[in-house]
Formats: C-alpha cells, sequence, structure tokens
C-alpha cells in the first residue's frame, strides 16, 4: 500500500487548531517535539550561564560577577541543565519520538498520561525558575540543595526545592508509560531479544525514574520540612543528620546519572551500526550490560560522599562497586569498536558525533575511575577535575549522543535534510571547544583548584584563559549547529523515507510519520 | 503484542481478604503494648510486610498474572533491600 498519501503528524488536524493542536496533542510524536523546543530553550539559557561563569574566571578576582552573582549562577546553571535538560533529555524527546515506532506501536500505552507529563514538566520548570524573579536572593545552594545549608539559606530555594519535586512526577510517569508500552504493545514477532537496543536502553532507564525518583522526591519534600517546621530529619542541632541527606539525595542522583547515559548509549547503538553497514556486533551483551549497568548503577551513590565521613566499611563497598560498574559500560565500548572494525564506514554528520562520542565518552569514564579510588578521591575530591569528568560524561556522552541521534532521526522527524556542510562545520568547531574548555579543568583539579569558586590563585591564571577560550568556540560551533536544524527544519530540502539504508522500521515509514505511524501493524519475522 | 486473560475473582475472595488486613491492622496496634526489644520493629514490618503480600497477589491479581510481573516487583524489593543494607553499612559501625 501507498503510505505516502496519509497525513503526516505534523500536517494532521485534529480537535484544536493553532498552538492549543500540540498542547493538546496525545500524539506522541507531538510530545516529543514539545519537549525538543522547551528542552533546548532551557539548554541555551543554562549554556548560556555557563559561558558566564567561565567569562568569570578567565581572570583572577571579579572579572563580571561578584561571589554572590557567582554562587546564583552556578546553581541556576546546575538545575536547569540536570533537572530540566539531561534527566528528561533523550528520553522524553528521542524516546517519546522514537520508542513506540521502533517497536512497531501506534502510540505509547496511556497517550494522555504522556501529555501529563509534559504538562507537569513545564509546571515544574516553570516553579523551579520563578525563584530567580521572586523577591530575595537567587538559590545559592548548587543543584545538589546539601544539607544543612540548603535549609539554613535565606536564599528563595523552596520553589526550586518544590519545582525539582513536580519535575519528578514527569520523570516516573514517563518511566512507567514506557515500561508498559514495551510491554504490551511490541509488535507480533518481536521477542524481547528482537528489540532494538535504543528501547532497550529506554527500558533500564524506565526502572531507574520509576525506582530511584520518588526518593529524591520525598528528600526534597523532607528538606522543605526541615526548613518551615524544623522536624530535625537532617539538622544536627535537633538530633538530626546532614550525611543522611547525602545519601539520600545521591540515591537517586547517582541512578540519575544513568537515567542520562542509558538513552545516549541506546543512540549510539542504532548509529554506529547504520554508518558502518554492519549489524550491532555482540547484541546479546549490549543487552545485558545495559540491564547491569542499570541494576549496579543503583547501588555505587556513596562514592560522591568519600570524603563525607562514611565508616570505613562504607567506604571500601562503595569503592569496589564503582569499579564493578565500569565493565558493562567497557562492555559496550568494545562492541561499538568491534561494530566499526571492517564496516564500510559511512562518514556523515550522525557518525561524526558518534566516533567523537566514543573519544569523550572514554576520558569521561576513565577519569571516574581515578575518581572512584578512594586514595586519588581524598586529593580530586570538590576540585575542577570532578567538573571536567562529569562535563566529559554528561556533557560528551549525552550531549554527543544527542546530537548524533538529533542528526540521524532529522530527516524521518521533520521530513526534510539539514545542511550536511554547515553541521559537519559546527560539529567540528563544538568538538574543538568542548575539548579546549574541559580538558585544561582536568589539570586545575589535580594542581588543586577547588570547583564553585569564583576566585583563585595567580597560579591557574593562564589555565583558565584556554579553558575559558574553549568554552567561547563551544557556543560559536553549537550556534552554528542549532540554526543550521531550526533553518533546515523550515527549509530543507525534502528528506527521503530512508536516507542512510538503516534497517529498523522507522526507516519503514514516510518522513514524517502518518499520524499513527503504521496504517497496519508490521509483523516481525 | 502481550495479552493475558483477566481472572474474575469472586467477592468472596476479596472479602476475605479485607478482613485479614483489618484483623492484622488491628493486631498491630495491639502489638504495640507488648515489649519485644528490639525485636519490635522486626515484628511490625512482618505484619505490614504480610498485609502487602495479601494486597500485592489478590487485590493487585500478581497471583493470576504471568509470572513475569511478579517477578518484576520482587526484583523491585531486592534492589531496595540492598539500598538498606548498604546505607546502613554506613551507620552500623
Amino acid at each position: 500500500m501507498d503510505k505516502s498519501n496519509l497525513p503526516n503528524y505534523l500536517e494532521h488536524k485534529g480537535k484544536y487548531k493553532g498552538i492549543f493542536a500540540w498542547i493538546f496533542s496525545t500524539d506522541h510524536k507531538r510530545i516529543g517535539l514539545l519537549y525538543l523546543y522547551a528542552i533546548m530553550a532551557f539548554f541555551v539559557v543554562a549554556a548560556i550561564l555557563g559561558l558566564l561563569m567561565k567569562f568569570e574566571l578567565i581572570a583572577p578576582g571579579k572579572t563580571i560577577m561578584e561571589a554572590k552573582a557567582y554562587n546564583a549562577v552556578f546553581t541556576l546553571h546546575g538545575i536547569t541543565m540536570i533537572f530540566l535538560v539531561v534527566v528528561p533529555g533523550i528520553p522524553a524527546i528521542l524516546g517519546n519520538f522514537f520508542l513506540p515506532i521502533l517497536i512497531g506501536a501506534k502510540d505509547v500505552f496511556y497517550p494522555k498520561l504522556n501529555l501529563l507529563s509534559w504538562w507537569l514538566y513545564m509546571l515544574g520548570a516553570v516553579i523551579a525558575l520563578s525563584s530567580q524573579f521572586m523577591n530575595g536572593a537567587s538559590p545559592d545552594t548548587g543543584w545538589t540543595f546539601y544539607a544543612p545549608y540548603s535549609f539554613q539559606t535565606q536564599s528563595n530555594v523552596l520553589p526550586a526545592l518544590i519545582g525539582a519535586f513536580i519535575l519528578g512526577f514527569s520523570s516516573i510517569l514517563t518511566g512507567l508509560n514506557f515500561i508498559v508500552t514495551m510491554h504490551r504493545l511490541r509488535a507480533p514477532g518481536m521477542k524481547w531479544m528482537k528489540m532494538p537496543l535504543f528501547p532497550w536502553t529506554l527500558y533500564g532507564t524506565s526502572w531507574i525514574q520509576l525506582l530511584a525518583t520518588p526518593v529524591v522526591g520525598i528528600t526534597l519534600l523532607m528538606v522543605v520540612a526541615e526548613k518551615v517546621l524544623s522536624i530535625g530529619f537532617f539538622d544536627p542541632a535537633l538530633g538530626g543528620d546532614p550525611i543522611l541527606y547525602q545519601h539520600l539525595f545521591w540515591i537517586y542522583s547517582h541512578p540519575a546519572v544513568y537515567i542520562m547515559i542509558l538513552p545516549a548509549m541506546g543512540v549510539i547503538s542504532e548509529v554506529i551500526p547504520a554508518f558502518a553497514k554492519k549489524k550491532i556486533f555482540g547484541y546479546n551483551a549490549i543487552v545485558l550490560s545495559t540491564m547491569l549497568i542499570a541494576f549496579v548503577g543503583y547501588f555505587v551513590w556513596g562514592h560522591h560522599m568519600f570524603t563525607a565521613g562514611m565508616s570505613e566499611t562504607s567506604l571500601f563497598a562503595f569503592s569496589f562497586l564503582t569499579f564493578i560498574v565500569a565493565i558493562p559500560s567497557a562492555i559496550k565500548i568494545f562492541n561499538w569498536l568491534a561494530t566499526l572494525y571492517k564496516g564500510s564506514i559511512m562518514l556523515r554528520t550522525p557518525m561524526y558525533w558518534a566516533v567523537s562520542f566514543l573519544f569523550v565518552f572514554m576520558i569521561g569514564g576513565l577519569t571516574g575511575m581515578v575518581l572512584g579510588a578512594l586514595s586519588t578521591n581524598v586529593h580530586l575530591h570538590d576540585t575542577a577535575f570532578v567538573v571536567a569528568h562529569f562535563h566529559f560524561i554528561v556533557f560528551g556522552g549525552l550531549g554527543f549522543a544527542f546530537f548524533a541521534g538529533i542528526h540521524y532521526w532529522f530527516p524521518k522527524i521533520f521530513g526534510k535534510m539539514y545542511d550536511e556542510a554547515w553541521a559537519n562545520t559546527g560539529w567540528i568547531i563544538f568538538f574543538m571547544g568542548f575539548l579546549t574548555l574541559y580538558f585544561p579543568m582536568f589539570l586545575l583539579g589535580i594542581q588543586g583548584m577547588p570547583r564553585r569558586y569564583y576566585d583563585y590563585v595567580p597560579e591557574f591564571h593562564f589555565t583558565n584563559i584556554i579553558s575559558s577560550f574553549g568554552a567561547f568556540i563551544m557556543i560559536a560551533g553549537l550556534t552554528v549547529i542549532l540554526i543550521n536544524l531550526f533553518k533546515s527544519a523550515k527549509r530543507g530540502e525534502k528528506a527521503e523515507m530512508n536516507p542512510w539504508g538503516g534497517k529498523s522500521l522507522e526507516w519503514t515509514i514516510p518522513s514524517p510519520p502518518p499520524l499513527e505511524n503504521f496504517e497496519d501493524i508490521p509483523e516481525i519475522k | 503484542m502481550e495479552n493475558s486473560e483477566h481472572k474474575i475473582v469472586s467477592f468472596k475472595t476479596y472479602g476475605l481478604v479485607l478482613l485479614a488486613l483489618i484483623v492484622l491492622t488491628l493486631f498491630s496496634v495491639y502489638i504495640t503494648q507488648l515489649d519485644f526489644g528490639n525485636l519490635g520493629i522486626v515484628v511490625a514490618l512482618s505484619i505490614a510486610g504480610l498485609k502487602s503480600v495479601l494486597v500485592f497477589s489478590i487485590f493487585m491479581h500478581l497471583l493470576y498474572d504471568k509470572k513475569m510481573y511478579a517477578l518484576m516487583v520482587v526484583g523491585v524489593l531486592v534492589v531496595m533491600t540492598i539500598v538498606l543494607i548498604i546505607t546502613f553499612l554506613d551507620y552500623g559501625y
């Protein structure tokens, strides 16, 4: 049957018109795009805040802001990037759009719940960001809201806490929706071990969202209760324990790193075989390592607290478990490299992002081992080294995979092609800027420069200049990438149904896809 | 696509479970007057655990559904147990 005559999801006329046809749509693809535009907007704001921080650090002493403003800026940068950008990031955008298509379904299992998740996300975002516009000082706790400072500070930390709490609900509902969708709506013949790898990583991620997010939700509420009612959960003066806060916070927030990185690994597992023109090497090993990362990732949170004053038994256990969790990540790296081996590699924009992901993710992973070792952690804890490490993992991992995914699936999402020359130019500028920005921070950390300080001793000046210079290059690259994508979405050349020769289900339907994806549910042989 | 038959559970079974839950609740209130020493929390959590098993297995149909769903719930409990044990490594010294 010729499917090209079916109205696509962008042109479909429903019950509502104009913007209401989007914000009240229960179509998973439209919801995916709602997340895309919201998350991109928050990402640009938070990236500019990051640039301001690097501008401040270009010279010792005050450059463009005072210490208090710097504290507020890194807090807002962290809250926005973590809770509004990287945690929802790939699952909410690419997951929403492609999960049902990749498993041969017409939508997610609970479309209305999916829309509610987006509304909760927006509500949480508005409340969290309202803290900036209220009377009083902006929050200055950092995104971690560490007790006892978070309930002692006079800054507007309450709206930020409540906003993060509501954002958690959005995350939980998305996770629940995806789990049920994968259990109930896989196409006939699509056994678990035939499911594509991106859905598999979303499956692992969804379990983490479902189980770990409630812990941080209740923890943030406990801080609210401590601040408003002085209950004594975390306040030593009332018999509370501030270390307990750190345990509870990281019981969620370390698995949250895997919420960020697992779907990124899923995207890479789709992109590399498509551009190496080979089947993925070691499908079973990748599936197993995905679930192992999701499982073991629950038990390593204490490595954020090595210098907080834990028992020696805990220190040993958490360090050991941290080294264990590196194994499944390394399995994936070897599988991707083996997929590339003797492949007919097609160097297009998504592939550039994917191979640069391998490069930065390995640096991020190996420096994580340096921090997971007790002896080196004592020296490097709370230094610029940690900041460099998690930007290599989170930004280098998730960010690079996101850009790989958005370029890979762009023709399918919008039915248009992007300008490849500009896309590649943006990638190389961004990649060079990224390395120039974050690599010097490893050196600064080893030299002893603490994180979260707006000032430093003159010995750190030269390395900071290089790092700040990198920030400007990276933002220039980002500008090229975003302008190219937005322009191409409007005025790009028409895309074919399968421009990359991909083998998965999304490449068997028109670009952009029709409203319910498939006229007839496909049968998997 | 996975489809499962829905078993119709009789009102009598639901009634009996409700009765058991009420009795166990009253019992857990009653035992607060008894002194079990350090075992008090173990006894209270055991009664709560028994009530949860009844709710999960009969009200939430885990007993009649695919075993995989029961396995998922057990898996979640295993994760939470390990998390609690590891947390107490920091407090048990």
